[in-house]
């Protein structure tokens, strides 16, 4: 069953990918954008990170659709077709995706239990942590507590994304009073 | 602004119920998955929707960008301060160890106030961008 859902997660994966690259019309592109991010989002709660999928489900396929579409209004909504030729883009794409697949032949088998990654600290955060934190979401408990200082360093990145935005675009507020003026 | 009778009024319904979500996922994120930061933009997302269906007049009405404005560093500041408050018990930064008599309660306190300061950001940063986006058109 998982199998299958893997499957037709992944065959939709490719499609929307192969669309948003073939479509010239940036609204539908966006779109696409959206749907993908939904596939993940479905594919990372068919592998068991809820959590990494709400987050995906949330901002990759809720607000940063939105703020795209918000951008597109501010710009044209088609993409002028490429001057340039094909070909080279083309073996370069190629070129790096068969170096990229080449690499994860040395990775571990997905689910495999001993890959690196559930050995190195995890199994010490599954075995104390009911007694050093006792929440019973272990994601949060690494997130919050175990990583604090990489997650502080994570808010401070959406803050300064923010006032980044508030000092390059401006807020509304301001420009009526000056209209006023 | 839409003028679609059903978008509006299927919003109007909706958006109470996203807010609601929103804080449960909020609260709710020691015990089921969640968090702040996904909380923070589902708390963004119903006041985008109100804005998107009923213009950002509407959302200034409700919630003028100066409420949003200093809460942008209100949630940052929160976690800073949880980790000056571990300092000055003589624990190490951001050790909740220190919040409370027992351990255990310290890391409870710690980590709800530390959830909700990235709640408290990541809201604020998410409608002020798309406010400051959505301010161009006009």
């Amino acid at each position: 069953m998982t199998e299958l859902l893997n499957v037709v997660l992944l065959g939709f994966l490719a499609l929307t990918a192969l669309a948003a690259i073939r479509l010239r019309d940036l609204f539908a592109v966006v779109m696409m954008f959206s749907i993908f991010s939904l596939l993940s989002a479905s594919l990372f709660v068919v592998m068991g990170a809820v959590d990494v999928a709400f987050t995906e489900a949330a901002v990759g396929a809720g607000v940063s659709t939105v703020l795209m579409l918000e951008t597109l209004s501010l710009t044209v909504r088609r993409e002028r077709p490429p001057a340039h030729r094909k070909l080279l883009p083309l073996l370069v794409v190629t070129v790096t995706g068969a170096a990229l697949i080449y690499g994860t032949f040395d990775m571990p088998k997905f689910g495999d239990p001993n890959a690196p990654i559930h050995h190195h600290v995890v199994t010490r955060y599954i075995e104390a942590s009911p007694q050093e934190i006792g929440i019973p979401n272990v994601v949060t408990e690494v997130l919050a507590s175990y990583r604090g200082f990489d997650t502080l360093g994570e808010l401070a990145v959406i803050f300064t994304a923010g006032v980044g935005v508030m000092a390059l675009l401006g807020t509304r507020s301001r420009r009526r009073k000056e209209n006023r003026r | 602004m839409i003028q679609n009778p059903v978008l509006r009024v299927v919003s109007k319904l909706i958006i109470p119920l996203i807010l609601l979500f929103a804080l449960y996922v909020q609260f709710h994120g020691d015990y089921g998955p969640g968090g702040g930061f996904q909380a923070g933009v589902l708390f963004a997302s119903g006041f985008i929707l109100y804005a998107m269906v009923f213009g950002t007049r509407a959302v200034h009405k409700v919630a003028p960008l100066w409420i949003w404005r200093p809460l942008v560093a209100t949630g940052l500041f929160l976690f800073i301060g949880v980790g000056f408050v571990s300092l000055l018990f003589g624990k190490p930064y951001l050790d909740y160890d220190a919040l409370a008599q027992e351990p255990l309660v310290g890391q409870h306190i710690g980590v709800f106030l530390v959830e909700l300061g990235i709640g408290i950001t990541v809201a604020a940063v998410m409608i002020v961008i798309f406010l400051a986006f959505a301010g161009r058109n006009q």
